[in-house]
């Protein structure tokens, strides 16, 4: 009897060591591809080639723009407009405004979002400063150019599409490129 | 043959004796069962009125925080255990735990765990005040400096917990008495199979969580960090991935308590044996798949709100099968109504309750509107209070004339019983409405519309907090002054190899295993 209790003892103790290796290694990587699956948060980060798709003059979207800092991020950052109403089709240059106003050169990197999530594979981007990073200098100012294009293929119950910039301090992870991209 | 117990302090230290270490995790349980208590009855006295009266709200979000998660990881989850110790090897026939000194070491890493946690009130900066569900960056990037202590408590504590239920396997897997096969073992010992599985499951998942926040803050890593490419949303999944069955952990075992009581006072047996222990089994693998509905709110795919949301509205046909069966126990049964059985009717009442709050919780657009507020905490209440620990307090009446030989005050059981039964629904029903009509959870403060129902629910409150000092005096008293019983059976409808071994149960017990027919 003493044998089999240690064969039940030793297998538990692996499942449990098992169960943690999966929390902990397989769990992130596992949570990021669904992401990238489902299309939660699509990442909006890649440019967008325009087709000629044509102008759809009988719908009108609201764009809203909203710029948050992230912990700690001491810049002033906004959009110069906060809602724009476009055709579907139609490219639509907008811009924000970053200001450093420390006493340090720094590096910015901008990470977009859209809501609502059913709307994100819908707006496409042609031109966007969140492609690059954002280094500006002490005490520097810049306007920080997007060119976008909501698809005519939108769901039609999406009336307001929220593009939203969470601006990262990247600073020191300059030597390592930009930050990597989030899923959300 | 048998020797007795060893003299002195040393008994208790080193024992390797099922009852020992049961009689252990219950006392160590209780005296958590009271400093949660304590806790809570800060937090209701801080709500007595609107406007701040006796804490600051720091304080009162670290009261939230410790009052969960001392009631969980300390009050009910060692009360099972302790019941486990002490009923698993008498229920099966068994001489003793498979491993007892892994046994002794679990219960002992215990007490450290909750001396580590408790002491973080007294440090600088304070306790945890981040909710016992600790959700990144609360716990990460806004923690007190005290949140090292806590992953190192709830790491040693997760430990004590695995270590515990390898054994409960490994007992009832390999040590049953000769005949005694899988589908004769009594529905408490088939709860807590399934349920210790499910915690060698999960337990380390919480280990997991709790190291990735440790390295979050320590160690520069960014699992929940967006500015490095993490997700906060990824720690709740994590988290209730271990939360989910971690709530069947705590009702599971009860459920077998509630079905081995009231068989005995309906002098029937268990109606449905069979779909009892499939019922368990299908909660049990349930709990797997439906975690996100505690997150609704945070942004899902409609199919993923409409899969968890189905999933969820499952689980109400296995538990459903339960109270059925409860109930068919008792139907035209020959019932009398000693203190277990009014604990046990009343759980199957008030979790039944909590069970169609669930239900309604389930639905991802209603749960949308009730998200975070006193709705959930009525519901989540009502089957942990109503459920684990009406269950947990009628196992301690039903069993304790067999654990000390002497039998509780009648009388005072029933008024025990009734002030514990008036006193929560008073301070947990009108929750329900606070909730519905918008009041959120986990503030120290509320707008004064919600002023009348918070009065009443914190004087039901404090009811229910002297309800268990009538509890601990009724225990004690039993305990050393109660009226001397002898006969092997307390009950006289109650059945099981437990009820065969002399009262009180002997030290040794079963050493020659009996024979089940």
């Amino acid at each position: 009897m003493a044998t089999a209790v240690h064969k039940t003892l030793i297998k538990l103790s692996v499942g449990a060591v098992v169960m943690f290796a999966f929390a902990m290694f397989a769990m992130p990587p596992l949570y990021t591809m669904f992401c990238e699956v489902t299309g939660i948060g699509i990442n909006t980060g890649e440019p967008y080639v325009a087709t000629e798709a044509g102008i759809d003059e009988s719908r009108t979207v609201r764009v809203q723009f909203v710029t948050t800092n992230n912990a700690e991020m001491p810049w002033q950052f906004a959009p110069s407009i906060h809602e724009v109403r476009v055709h579907p089709g139609e490219p639509t240059p907008v811009t924000f405004w970053a200001h450093n106003t420390t006493d340090n050169d720094m590096v910015g990197q901008a990470i977009p979002n859209v809501a609502p999530f059913n709307a994100a594979q819908y707006f496409h981007k042609t031109e966007c400063f969140c492609f690059n990073n954002q280094p500006l200098a002490a005490g520097e100012k810049a306007d920080l150019p997007l060119v976008f294009i909501v698809d005519p293929d939108l769901p039609p119950a999406v009336k307001t599409i929220t593009l939203s910039y969470t601006m990262f301090d990247i600073t020191d992870r300059q030597s390592g490129g930009p930050v990597a991209a989030t899923t959300n | 043959m048998a020797h007795g117990p060893a003299k002195g302090i040393g008994r208790w230290l080193f024992t390797t004796n099922h009852k020992d270490i049961g009689t252990m995790y219950l006392w160590f349980s209780f005296s958590m069962f009271f400093l949660g208590g304590f806790f809570a009855m800060v937090i209701r006295a801080e709500l007595f009125a609107p406007g701040m009266q006796l804490v600051d709200p720091n304080f009162f979000n670290q009261m939230t925080t410790m009052h969960g998660l001392v009631m969980v990881f300390g009050a009910i989850m060692p009360a099972f255990v302790g019941l486990a110790n002490w009923m698993i090897p008498l229920q099966i026939g068994a001489p003793d735990m498979a491993l007892p000194r892994m046994n002794n070491l679990s219960f002992w890493i215990l007490p450290c765990a909750f001396i580590v946690l408790a002491s973080t009130l007294f440090m600088e900066g304070g306790a945890p005040n981040f909710g016992w569900t600790f959700y990144a960056p609360l716990s990460t990037t806004y923690a007190p400096a005290s949140v090292n202590y806590f992953i190192f408590a709830l790491h040693i504590m997760g430990a004590s917990s695995i270590m515990g239920s390898i054994n409960i396997i490994a007992t009832i897997l390999n040590m049953r008495a000769p005949g005694m096969t899988l589908m004769k073992m009594p529905m408490f010992a088939w709860t807590w199979l399934i349920t210790a599985f499910l915690l060698v499951a999960v337990m380390p998942v919480l280990a997991g969580a709790v190291t990735m926040i440790l390295m979050d803050i320590n160690f520069g890593t960014s699992f929940f960090d967006a500015a490095g490419g993490g997700d906060p949303v990824l720690f709740q999944h994590v988290f209730w991935f271990f939360g989910h069955p971690e709530v069947y952990i705590i009702i599971l075992p009860a459920f077998g308590v509630i079905s081995a009581i009231i068989p005995t006072f309906s002098r029937k047996p268990l109606f449905g044996y069979s779909s009892m222990v499939y019922a368990t089994a299908a909660i049990a693998f349930l709990s797997f798949i439906v975690w996100a509905h505690h997150m609704f709110t945070v942004g899902m795919p409609i199919a993923g709100e409409l899969y968890f949301m189905y999933a969820t509205m499952l689980i109400a046909v296995p538990t459903g099968v339960k109270v059925f069966n409860w109930v068919t126990t008792m139907f035209r049964g020959s019932i009398s109504l000693e203190t277990p059985m009014l604990f046990a009717i009343a759980f199957v009442i008030l979790f039944t309750i909590g069970g169609f709050t669930g239900v309604m919780l389930a639905l991802a657009p209603a749960d949308i509107q009730y998200h975070d507020t006193y709705f959930v905490v009525a519901h989540f209440h009502y089957v942990m209070v109503a459920g684990a620990v009406f269950s947990g307090t009628g196992a301690v009446y039903y069993w304790l004339p067999k654990w000390c030989g002497r039998m509780y005050n009648e009388a005072l059981g029933k008024v025990q019983f009734w002030l514990a039964f008036i006193g929560f629904n008073i301070a947990f029903f009108p929750q329900h409405f606070l909730g519905l009509a918008g009041m959120p959870r986990r503030y120290a403060d509320y707008s004064l519309q919600f002023a009348d129902w918070n009065m009443v629910s914190s004087v039901g409150a404090f009811m229910y907090g002297a309800a268990q000092v009538l509890l601990l005096y009724n225990v004690l008293s039993t305990v050393i002054a109660g009226k001397k019983v002898t006969e092997p059976k307390t009950w006289e409808g109650a059945e099981g190899l437990e009820w065969t071994v002399p009262t009180p149960a002997p030290y040794h017990t079963f050493t020659t295993p009996p024979e089940v027919k």
